[in-house]
């Protein structure tokens, strides 16, 4: 029985305590409120809890730094309030709801990946909220631009990414830096399958032959036998539009193998900062998803970002957010009130210098972006993109190290 | 929202009494209370926000997916995690048959497909029992999920599906509450019908239900297809409001889970009993979501253990505890005051 | 030929994943969803000691075992054996089993998400060719293979030539008729629950090795792990690394000879084709 009362005496203190914070935190009626809804926990977590929290909590902390949002009635700290979504789309609907009706937030940012961002954009557009969407990659923006006039892409299309992908390797062939022969692989869910479906006319536009071309499941625990088969195939480039668990997985089991192709690119994670701190140098020449160019702006962010947040950030989507929110920024700020129309209008008729470069979203769209980048010394340099006009050279994958 | 739990509670589920027609009037007024009920949680939407709907909705959803759980689970006592397989079924069929047939149709054409499908699979599974069933229909919502990733693969569709219906959200919200009392009706007809007498013998014991000369064969399929049925419908009504349907998503065993301890936390004997555990349970998770951000999951698993230690009945048990009780103090306080009355 | 390896050493990892359970569910009849979790730990336990001291990951067994055991045999004293004293069935305990030990997961995933952060956790270790028949193979693949072996072999031998082994057997057989010979079935029940929660988390510092592991994954370990059990027949420890094996062969079979992609399909209706045949799995006996 003292067990008992023990347990719930501690949960009543947790949940006082907990209350206790909630309506400190909402007293100063200056601060601002940002929502944040993302997957803590799930599927898609370890992604967000690089990508995706960080950024906010490094772009809290720095305005709050600098003593706030100036706006037209003077300075304004800001505050964020995190829900967890658990990676399930009822929990993103509600969650949003909540934010917009019960906590009413003065702007919310983006959730996470596709899908999530894709089911709550209804709710942005009742409430007004721009949805500046980010780790969402999908080849129907103009539709879904058509269809809400709040929301905002800044990655490019499926296909822009297995296009760009697939245009390196054209150019090596063409330089006769590598042979015609490629083998394809992906994993068999969501962007893995879209890209794969994409990529396999491109290829063969550009005068490539798939000597392989398979997918495999999401969470598949041995990928050696893929990367036999691959290897058998013999090669000269090696294609895998994969996820985060998988990209790992490839790598390492092409480096057991000695799949020793010139050209070895995965899609999404190797970006990851914890890709090269896994292989160290065996992940030099590694191509894939993403990309960043190197500049003292973006070494600044890099460390900021580590010390504000306690984790790296990665070569892909992090510096993009980080450049969204400081568009936002300067939105809120030109227009000098939380109204979100007016941001919105200042969003969709200014350009932004940000920390990779001045940026325009005029029509809903991002200008600019990088779609694949390479390891190269330690940092995941830009080799291809959109709108850019300086791009690292690509270099030849040599060996696993 | 407690006000459907009260429109749930008085109908009647094993009274099935002399009368040829079959309704009694106790049963006519339980009906029209139940009727009355429904009718008041159809307004929630016209007066609560946003918010509110959404917490409504989610409590629709799970409603309609634990009931129609119960209606198989309950009376066999056969766990099924299959729940997500045919709730990611239905929603697929409408994902991919968007652009060939009108909306409406395919949520009927989910139904019958869930249907089908349940029945082949329940066909196939009749021999095996107890925690063999419980993996098995975990097992063939993962299997589901792989045929249909890798044929999106093979024919090189995409993975995800847009799904544009234009719905508002108290559509959404009266279509689910519809299907719910649909759900209802078909449960409380079971459990006057003879299948439904069929069935309860058949939980009891059923070595008797053969004895009896019960083919039990037939009626645990029939269950197990108008369970799924209502599964699929779901999955084919959500599908809209999620706008884009992927595997992980729409199959993810997580929801079977979730429906099954909703299920299980109200009780299953009772038509009602699962209503009893998705309003609280929503309703509790959405407190500690809401107000435990950083620690949602510690919590809620917290606040669960808590509930299956302290409610060990389910919140049904809880409820006819404290019923019996009552009853029970009505009784010793009548008796005191007759012997009271006597003394004097 | 480099089928049949890979095919055992993708079923080493399986056994790895099921035996703890096995254990656990098998002997202590408690259907631990949190198992995985408990993987998971073990795992990052891993990475934390390897990347702190860059010591051989077999060492952090030394410390995960012990603290994995001590650990499971409080959970089952704590939280287990009210529930298995209130059951007043099988089936009664089952399924407050399986509602507490859900809310367990969710409990240690919190956890492990406040300790170790959200990430994708994952180090290099042993990944380097070892070449058998002149294929080459993941060193350290390989090296799990040889500790899930040790496993194997030591939990056969302990159960089936010791007392202890003895008393647990006998356990999972009928537990009443155990305690009727003397046998205290609720100690007997506890250490078979802490020893699959050890045997568990070990599973998980030797996996670790060469999958990347993060905070909510572990769920994807219990269903693996609760479909070789079942596969296996419940009562039988030879039953789940048998059916760890033969899902192992098959999936490398079907993805080398087949389609990569079909090879969890072909898992999943391999396991039900299985119990159609046999609805109490491969080694199971027809309870009574």
């Amino acid at each position: 029985m003292r067990r008992r009362e023990l347990l719930k005496y501690g949960a009543a203190t947790t949940v006082a305590a907990s209350f206790g914070q909630r309506i400190a935190r909402a007293a100063d009626p200056s601060v601002i409120k940002f929502g944040v809804v993302g997957p803590k926990t799930g599927p898609l977590a370890p992604g967000a809890a690089v990508t995706h929290f960080p950024n906010f909590k490094l772009w809290a902390y720095e305005i709050n730094q600098r003593g706030g949002l100036k706006l037209k009635d003077g300075m304004h700290k800001v505050e964020l309030i995190e829900y967890d979504d658990r990676t399930q789309p009822p929990e993103t609907i509600k969650a949003v709801e909540r934010l917009a009706t019960v906590d009413k937030v003065d702007f919310i940012m983006p959730v996470y990946a596709t899908g999530f961002n894709l089911a709550v954009a209804p709710i942005y557009a009742k409430y007004n909220y721009p949805l500046v969407t980010q780790a969402c990659v999908t080849d129907q923006m103009d539709q879904l631009i058509k269809r809400y006039p709040n929301i905002f892409f800044v990655q490019g299309s499926t296909t822009s990414f297995a296009q760009a992908a697939i245009d390196i390797l054209k150019k090596l062939k063409d330089d006769k830096q590598i042979g015609n022969k490629v083998a394809v692989v992906n994993v068999a869910d969501d962007f893995g399958i879209e890209l794969a479906n994409a990529g396999r006319p491109i290829f063969k536009k550009a005068g490539f032959d798939i000597v392989y071309d398979k997918s495999y499941p999401l969470g598949t625990q041995d990928l050696a036998p893929v990367v036999k088969a691959a290897k058998a195939a013999n090669p000269d480039a090696f294609v895998a539009w994969s996820y985060p668990p998988d990209t790992f997985g490839l790598a390492e089991q092409a480096k057991i193998e000695g799949l020793n192709v010139k050209a070895y690119y995965s899609a999404v994670a190797t970006a990851f900062p914890g890709f090269y701190q896994k292989f160290g140098p065996a992940a030099e020449n590694v191509l894939g998803a993403g990309g960043i160019k190197d500049t003292p702006e973006i070494r600044a962010y890099y460390k900021a970002h580590k010390e504000a947040t306690g984790v790296d950030a990665d070569y892909w989507g992090s510096p993009f957010y980080y450049s969204l929110l400081q568009m936002i920024t300067q939105s809120i700020e030109g227009v000098g009130s939380m109204d979100l129309k007016a941001i919105t209008a200042y969003l969709k008729s200014h350009t932004f210098k940000t920390i990779v470069g001045e940026l325009d979203i005029r029509n809903q769209k991002l200008d600019k972006f990088y779609t694949v980048g390479q390891w190269q010394n330690g940092f995941f340099n830009a080799v291809a993109g959109v709108g850019f006009t300086d791009y690292s050279p690509v270099k030849l994958k040599t060996s696993w190290g | 929202m407690t006000s459907e739990a009260q429109a749930a509670a008085p109908v009647p589920v094993t009274k099935s009494t002399g009368h040829r027609l079959g309704i009694t009037g106790r049963e006519w007024r339980n009906l029209a209370i139940a009727a009355v009920l429904f009718a008041l949680a159809a307004v929630v939407p016209l007066v609560g926000s946003g918010y509110v709907q959404s917490i409504a909705i989610s409590i629709a959803i799970y409603t309609a997916l634990a009931t129609s759980w119960m209606l198989f689970s309950g009376p066999t006592n056969y766990i099924s995690l299959a729940t997500a397989a045919f709730f990611g079924s239905g929603m697929y069929i409408v994902a991919g048959g968007l652009d060939l047939a009108p909306y409406p149709v395919l949520v009927l054409l989910a139904g019958v497909a869930g249907a089908l499908f349940a029945a082949v699979v329940g066909l196939a599974t009749l021999r095996i029992s107890g925690v063999y069933f419980v993996i098995f229909s975990l097992g063939l919502a993962e299997l589901v999920r792989q045929i249909i990733t890798w044929l999106q693969h093979v024919l090189g569709t995409m993975s995800g599906l847009y799904v544009y219906v234009d719905r508002s959200e108290e559509m959404f919200f009266w279509q689910l509450l519809a299907l719910t009392a649909v759900v209802y009706l078909v449960g409380w007809w079971i459990g006057r019908s003879r299948l439904g007498f069929a069935l309860r013998i058949i939980g009891n014991d059923e070595l008797v239900a053969v004895h009896c000369g019960i083919n039990t064969a037939r009626a645990k399929v029939i269950l197990f297809v108008i369970s799924s049925t209502f599964a699929a419908i779901a999955g084919a009504l959500v599908a809209p409001r999620w706008s884009y349907v992927e595997p992980t998503i729409a199959f993810s065993p997580f929801l079977s889970f979730q429906v099954v301890i909703m299920a299980l936390l109200g009780g299953v004997h009772r038509l009602w009993g699962p209503l009893l555990g998705v309003i609280p349970f929503t309703l509790l998770w959405e407190l500690i979501s809401a107000n435990f951000p950083a620690q949602t999951t510690l919590l809620l698993g917290a606040a669960f253990l808590l509930i299956v230690y302290f409610i060990p009945n389910g919140v049904v048990g809880l409820i006819e505890d404290a019923l019996r009780q009552r009853g029970e103090w009505l009784k010793s306080l009548r008796l005191l005051l007759v012997r009271r009355s006597r003394d004097a | 030929m480099d089928i049949i390896i890979i095919g055992l050493l993708l079923g080493a990892t399986y056994a790895l994943m099921a035996m703890g359970l096995q254990l656990q569910y098998g002997v202590a009849r408690i259907m631990n969803l949190a198992n995985g979790e408990m993987l998971i730990a073990g795992a990052f336990g891993t990475f934390w000691f390897y990347t702190a001291s860059n010591a051989s990951p077999f060492y952090a067994l030394i410390g995960v075992i012990p603290l994995a055991f001590a650990v499971n045999w409080a959970i089952y004293r704590v939280l287990i054996v009210p529930l298995v004293r209130r059951a007043r069935n099988q089936g009664q305990l089952e399924v407050d089993c399986i509602l507490a030990t859900f809310g367990l997961s969710f409990i240690l995933v919190g956890i492990l998400l406040a300790v170790f952060g959200g990430e994708y956790l994952s180090y290099s270790y042993l990944a380097r060719p070892i070449f058998i028949l002149g294929e080459p193979y993941g060193l350290n693949r390989v090296a799990a293979f040889i500790g899930s072996l040790v496993l194997c072999l030591g939990l056969y031998l302990w159960l089936h030539r010791t007392r202890p082994g003895l008393a647990l057997r006998a356990v999972s057989v009928n537990p009443a008729a155990a305690g009727l010979v003397s046998i205290n079935v609720t100690r007997a029940s506890a250490l078979a629950f802490a020893l699959g929660g050890a045997v568990t988390a070990a599973g998980g510092v030797l996996l670790s090795m060469f999958l990347t592991f993060d905070a909510s994954l572990g769920v994807v370990f219990t269903l693996k792990a609760l479909i070789i059990v079942i596969l296996g027949g419940v009562s039988d420890i030879r039953g789940a690394i048998l059916a760890a094996f033969i899902l192992g062969l098959a999936e490398t079979t079907v993805a080398s000879l087949v389609d990569p992609g079909l090879t969890l399909a072909a898992a999943y209706l391999l396991f039900m084709a299985i119990l159609l045949v046999r609805p109490e799995g491969l080694l199971g006996r027809r309870s009574s």
